[in-house]
């Protein structure tokens, strides 16, 4: 008998109103799943605000607050002095929200709460543009790839700017946990809610979320999808505790990217020499994260 | 009871502490900051056991504020200008959530150019946003007020948030003898905050949600409702106050020798004061003048000013601000109010102690004189130098 290491007690109901094949939902279930249900969930606008059901409806098994999309970060200290205040020791205090309500326009509020040491979490599920308002791009959004506002044309090709590094943002607040998961990976995701749920502080996590209507592939690709991301090296799974990284999957040598690119139609107009410029910069990503990892 | 001198700003931080405030966030601006550093001091004593949430701007203190009092908290934050103008979009969350927030607001002007003088720019272009506005004359009135704000703003029939300003620098930073009731009294006047329709952890609820058109509709006419109980709410609150205190500020609108006057002018704030002592001038002139101070302008008292309508002619209504392409923002709420009136007295919009300027004992002397001659109505910039600009009544 395989030994399951998931947390059978639902807290996310079916009947959500997320698009088939949403990563974003199984993210969401999966940080509940390591939480429990003594969390309050603070989500600013995003997929999430429609994917909870309208009123009077909810999908979620714990209590939700929501909050407007650049205030997140403030949000969840909030909810954290209040429970301070009256005495609510045993609750998770969680921040839910999309990759333009963080890396964009929630980034001060985000970083407000970092050095404020707010004790509480703040997951960001990136699916590397504006989903909820119809795939705009986004500081999240890759190089190279289509959005409705980074257009293909004969001038253009894709987003002409790389990707923002909010994980390297989070960490020079010198946060006590941050870490990168992927619902492609359930048990390295799990274990790592589990480990930062015990732990006090501000903890952040960069959940890489496929989304089959912006990325432009068929929705029962996503956990493939997820998976080549982190096996190509696009996005590695990694944790850094007190400023000490540890790659949690590493599966001997990475696999092309062009597995990843060629998988998704929002890249369908790179050419060749694109994705050598992408593998090269990824390798050279790939190695800086071993050195660190060596190194701290 | 103890009797200090204290600035206004002091008395925002004392009612706060006395309130037992829970949770306070604040980021400063100017003329603002000495309310919360007197609340960090506070803290930092040990003598308000309250968290302060150290907020990297006024959008995030209000957020920290909403967030902390959907969870039950009594939270407490103040600001001026600018600041009060980020928090806009927050403004509608506090008041759409329902969550009984007091905040101090330091009336000043609102950049470009920057200017720091007493204007109500910065709260009258919040007075769409759901929000409970009181406009204080004295510092006793500040501190008095943000105590009667917090039984208001908690009270299970209105559960709005609640702004309580001050004149910049001339309550701001004047001192003034402020009596601060004792502990036991406010305990008594202001019970531990009865949380309803929080969240509860381990309760599946969500506050906020989304709606189609139809729930819309109905959220939207529960805070007006909740507007309409306030003034009854009110003046109970102002009431029990005055019998545990013996003081009252007078109500919604605090009537000064208005009951057979031929001209009353309608003023909020500081300038009160020195209308007062020009009525009682003009008054031992001859001259029947009277005064009515808009304490409370959201909800706006129409019926008051109804009222005051069918015992006097002429009405000047002093504003401290004013709305681009209309008039001052109180002249035309009177006007509205009065229209369902059957009694339609003169009106007239007086412009006056803009940006800070003085307004000064002669300025309320030509306003009166202006509407006891039978002048207007009109729109008057007052204290523009000669020829005073004059606009048309639109």
């Amino acid at each position: 008998m395989v030994k399951l290491t998931i947390p059978a007690p639902e807290l996310m109901y079916s009947g959500h109103s997320a698009c088939p094949g949403c990563a974003p939902a199984l993210a969401m279930r999966l940080m509940l799943k390591g939480l429990g249900p003594r969390t309050i969930v603070s989500v600013p606008a995003c997929c999430w605000t429609v994917v909870a059901t309208p009123y009077p409806t909810t999908a979620l098994g714990v209590a939700m607050l929501d909050n407007p999309i650049e205030s997140t970060g403030a949000s969840i200290s909030g909810l954290r002095a209040a429970a301070d205040a009256l005495g609510l020791t045993d609750v998770h205090i969680l921040g839910f929200a999309g990759d333009g309500g963080t890396a964009d326009i929630g980034l001060q509020a985000l970083s407000g709460m970092l050095e404020r040491r707010t004790n509480a979490i703040y997951a960001m599920y990136d699916n590397e543009a504006y989903m909820n308002t119809g795939v705009q791009r986004s500081g999240a959004t890759p190089l190279g790839a289509w959005t409705t506002t980074t257009p293909v044309g004969d001038g253009a090709r894709g987003k002409a700017e790389p990707k923002k590094d909010v994980m390297g943002i989070v960490l020079a607040h010198r946060p006590v946990y941050a870490a990168t998961v992927n619902p492609s990976f359930p048990e390295d995701f799990v274990r790592k809610v589990e480990k930062a749920a015990a732990l006090r502080g501000p903890r952040f996590f960069h959940i890489f979320t496929p989304c089959p209507p912006g990325w432009r592939y068929p929705s029962d690709q996503t956990i493939e999808i997820g998976r080549k991301a982190t096996d190509c090296g696009i996005f590695p799974l990694y944790e850094v505790e007190e400023g000490r990284y540890h790659v949690t999957r590493k599966g001997g040598s990475l696999r092309p990217v062009t597995e990843y690119f060629q998988a998704q139609g929002r890249f369908s107009h790179l050419v060749p020499e694109d994705l050598a410029r992408v593998q090269a910069q990824v390798n050279a990503d790939w190695q800086r994260l071993l050195r660190l990892e060596s190194g701290t | 009871m103890t009797l200090m001198v204290m600035s206004g700003n002091s008395a925002q931080a004392y009612a706060a502490c006395r309130a037992r405030v829970q949770v306070i966030a604040a980021y400063p601006i100017t003329p603002q900051t000495s309310i919360v550093e007197e609340l960090a001091d506070f803290v930092a004593a040990g003598t308000l056991p309250a968290q302060f949430v150290k907020v990297e701007s006024e959008h995030s203190a209000l957020q920290v504020c909403i967030s902390a009092s959907a969870l039950g908290a009594r939270t407490y934050t103040a600001t001026s200008s600018q600041g009060l103008l980020l928090m806009h979009e927050l403004l509608h969350w506090a008041a759409g959530m329902r969550t009984p927030i007091v905040m101090g607001v330091v009336n000043r002007s609102v950049a470009p150019p920057w200017s720091l003088g007493a204007d109500h720019a910065d709260t009258m272009s919040q007075r769409d946003t759901g929000w409970i506005q009181f406009y204080a004359e004295s510092n006793q009135e500040v501190l008095d007020t943000v105590l009667q704000a917090y039984r208001l703003a908690e009270d299970p029939a209105i559960r709005l948030p609640v702004m309580v300003t001050e004149d910049a620098f001339f309550l701001s930073h004047t001192v003034e003898p402020v009596e601060v009731p004792d502990p036991s009294l406010v305990d008594s006047f202001l019970p531990a905050r009865d949380a309803r329709a929080v969240l509860v952890p381990g309760v599946p609820a969500r506050l906020g949600s989304f709606t189609g058109p139809k729930e819309y509709v109905e959220f939207r006419r529960e805070v007006a409702k909740a507007m309409e109980r306030v003034p009854e709410a009110f003046h109970r609150i102002e009431q029990h106050y005055q019998s545990l205190t013996g003081r009252s500020h007078g109500g919604a609108v605090s009537h000064y020798r208005t009951g057979d006057a031929d001209a009353v002018l309608v003023t909020m704030g500081t300038m009160t004061t020195t209308a007062r002592t020009v009525v009682d001038e003009m008054r031992a002139e001859g001259n029947k003048v009277g005064l009515a101070k808009l304490r409370l302008f959201r909800p706006f008292p129409a019926e008051e000013f109804r009222e005051l309508a069918r015992r006097t002619d002429r009405i000047g209504v002093v504003d401290r601000s004013f709305t681009f392409g209309a008039a001052g923002p109180a002249a035309t709420e009177v006007a509205a109010a009065l229209y369902r009136s059957s009694h339609h007295p003169v009106l007239s919009s007086f412009l006056v102690g803009i940006g800070g300027r003085e307004v000064t004992p002669n300025h309320i002397r030509e306003m009166f004189g202006r509407l006891l001659a039978g002048k207007g109505p009109e729109t008057r910039w007052m204290d523009l130098p000669p020829p005073a600009e004059e606009v048309a009544h639109g």
